[in-house]
């Protein structure tokens, strides 16, 4: 039997508009997912320790401040400082289309922005997880 | 009047009737908070209701039709649009924009690291430095965000809540420098604490310490800033965060009971403080409701001021409010749209009677407002006034069946919920076992799954949708270039200030903030100096705590 997928849904910076991540938490929650949420104000710092901690294997960063050029790019310099190669980072809140692009390349996987269905958010992360080295690891 | 057994009779007949023949499309047929919306109101709905008892006259308990005589006759309301962004000159020059396009009150939103107590340079500061409204580090800062502006002319509400004290006092100091005393200037902090633990999240000390500073507040400005709102009692940021519009109602009005408390246990006397007291609703997009929902807040406010609370004066009794048209109704999918969405929220604002209104610009869901957004934001708002003829006569929906029976039971709702934050030991007990922010999530998640499976339309989103379309609308964005402008701003100001005074200014603070003095003065003394937002708030960290809240969804 497949393990369950290990999601840590986090805020990172000062933005406190949590309503998102929360509604992604139980959704994700509800699809059959580990998840765990680390709350408000979290420093990148905070986050890939959470994240190595808890072992998951996903990443979601929610930013409705406008930092994410900042901040999505600090946890993934981080990740690769502790050699953490095989987890997914996703997010989701309000990010412009161009940053969105940049952000894909930088390593980011994917961008839910306003308007996504929690159900497709879903679906795409059990599909990645299928065929990730995680799965089988 | 009519025999109401005629009536319900009739309408017994009539239903049996429609209910053969007529079909109903496949609809939820409820109020975006879930209420049950019948297809016809009648007399026999609100039978019951007396028209002096329960609704009376504009500028008379209980208030139902509005707090003041002559409402919009006589003045219409306050169009204050919120704005602010970079720095604070990119933010000066918004306002004159405002101002010159016709907006009649300034509204200030300040950059999350003003919001939560930093000052720019701070390492959490990093990549946030006027992203999500004006870097204010200073009264340096403030006194350029107000330039060419005359605070005795102009009103100013501030969205500013644990550090308001402070940007108050900015505020006061700019007016001096104008030679304006601040027995003159008008304006609002918003200053309401108790949301924030459940909506807003942007705290920084405990709830016991940030009461007392609230009410420390409350009692400078009832003798020396008399025509300020000390507190802009909020619904609009719990209705952001998922609630239903009973719950926003029932939640706003039990944190401003909490405030009224508060004061009172302070030692302050009610009629001092209570007539300074304003709210803050949302105006989301199911119409009548929210029309519903400011007449019952009115009424529910009044009543509870005169009879639990003994208010002797009328200015206590009134609930005067300040609306924002709902961003969390706007869509990032064809922006345009929310234009319309924004006007009958405002519409439904000012049916309900509101003192002051924002309403949101069609781009806010992709980014700040740009100037051509905010103008059309603008002129929505003078067309409803101008235009439509509706501020010309007071509350025309009152006697509505449908308005009334709405009114009446979110009223019913309201107290409810009064009954259940009390059984849980008061408003900040209830924060402390995350009642209300359990309620507000619930709300949310039950909204989603709604709209995902299609059971509520929003269009643009999951209906009517255009595959692969293109924004076609200008966007503002922040250079970074203001991080580093502001970064080395306010470096430049520690290193010219009296470094010495800095030190016996935040030390008197201190000492206040472990005493049990007025802590406003002090924190006017250390603002004269320059002393740093961030500076004054580190200080009070030290002696207050800091709140971390348990995060449950």
């Amino acid at each position: 039997m497949e393990r369950k997928v290990r999601i840590l849904v986090a805020k990172p910076g000062l933005d406190g508009h949590d309503r998102g991540a929360k509604v992604v938490a139980s959704a994700l929650r509800d699809a059959g997912m580990e998840v765990i949420y680390t709350g408000l104000h979290q420093t990148a710092e905070m986050i890939v320790e959470a994240a190595v901690q808890e072992d998951v294997d996903i990443i979601g960063l929610s930013i409705l401040s406008g930092a994410h050029m900042t901040l999505f790019p600090k946890v993934l310099e981080l990740l690769r400082a502790k050699g953490v190669d095989d987890v997914l980072l996703v997010g989701g809140g309000i990010i412009p289309q161009s940053d969105v692009d940049e952000l894909q390349k930088i390593g980011v996987a994917r961008i839910f922005g306003p308007g996504s269905r929690t159900m497709e958010i879903a679906a795409y992360l059990k599909e990645w997880f299928k065929s990730s080295s995680r799965a089988t690891a | 009047m009519e025999d109401m057994d005629k009536i319900k009779e009739a309408k017994k007949k009539w239903r049996e009737k429609y209910e053969k023949s007529s079909p109903q499309r496949d609809a939820l047929f409820q109020s975006i908070s879930g209420e049950p919306v019948d297809m016809l109101y009648s007399p026999d709905d609100i039978e019951g209701m007396e028209y002096l008892r329960d609704l009376g006259f504009p500028g008379e308990y209980p208030f139902t039709r509005g707090v003041r005589d002559n409402m919009y006759r006589g003045r219409l309301w306050t169009m204050r649009q919120f704005s602010g962004f970079g720095t604070a000159m990119d933010s000066n020059r918004r306002y004159h924009f405002l101002l010159e396009r016709g907006q009649t009150g300034l509204s200030v939103a300040f950059h999350m690291p003003t919001i939560m107590g930093y000052d720019s340079d701070h390492p959490r500061a990093l990549g946030e430095v006027g992203r999500c409204g004006v870097a204010i580090d200073s009264l340096e800062d403030m006194e350029v965000l107000f330039d060419r502006i005359p605070l005795d002319k102009v009103s100013t509400s501030m969205t500013i809540n644990a550090p308001a004290a402070i940007l108050l006092a900015f505020y006061i100091c700019v007016a001096e420098k104008q030679g304006v005393s601040s027995s003159k200037i008008s304006g609002t902090i918003q200053n309401d604490i108790l949301k924030e633990y459940i909506a807003q999240k942007s705290w920084i000390f405990p709830p016991g310490p940030s009461i007392r500073i609230i009410t420390d507040i409350m009692s400078f400005c009832s003798e020396h800033v008399p025509t300020w709102n000390t507190i802009s009692i909020s619904g609009y940021h719990i209705r952001e965060a998922g609630s239903t519009a009973a719950q926003e109602l029932a939640f706003t009005l039990a944190d401003g009971f909490a405030y009224v408390d508060a004061g009172i246990k302070a030692g302050l006397d009610v009629d001092r403080f209570a007539p300074r007291l304003s709210f803050f609703f949302n105006s989301h997009i199911d119409f009548f409701e929210e029309i519903a929902k400011y007449r019952a807040a009115r009424r529910i406010w009044a009543r509870e001021m005169k009879e639990k609370y003994g208010a002797k004066k009328k200015e206590s009794l009134l609930l005067r409010f300040h609306t924002q048209t709902a961003g969390c109704s706007l869509t990032a999918q064809q922006p345009e749209n929310n234009i319309v969405r924004t006007a009958y929220e405002a519409l439904a604002a000012v049916l309900g009677g509101t003192q002051s209104l924002h309403t949101n610009s069609m781009d806010e869901t992709l980014a700040l407002p740009s100037e051509k957004a905010v103008q059309v934001a603008l002129r929505t708002q003078q067309i409803i006034a101008f235009e439509t003829g509706v501020p010309d006569t007071i509350d025309p929906l009152a006697g509505s069946f449908y308005v009334e029976t709405m009114t009446n039971r979110i009223e019913k709702k309201a107290y409810e919920y009064f009954d259940r934050i009390e059984r849980l030991g008061g408003v900040i007990k209830a924060i402390e076992k995350g009642f209300f922010q359990k309620e507000i999530s619930d709300a949310a998640y039950r909204y989603q799954r709604e709209i995902e499976r299609k059971k509520r339309i929003i269009v643009g989103v999951n209906d009517y949708v255009v595959e692969n379309e293109s924004i076609e609308i200008p966007l503002l964005t922040i250079d970074p270039e203001v991080e580093r402008v502001q970064v080395a701003g306010v470096k430049a100001l520690r290193a010219r200030r009296d470094s010495d005074l800095v030190k016996r200014r935040l030390e008197a603070l201190r000492n206040a903030a472990i005493g049990t003095d007025n802590l406003m003065p002090l924190i006017l003394e250390a603002s004269r100096a320059y002393v740093t937002l961030g500076e004054m708030i580190d200080v009070l960290k030290t002696v207050f705590g800091e709140y971390k809240e348990i995060p449950i969804f």
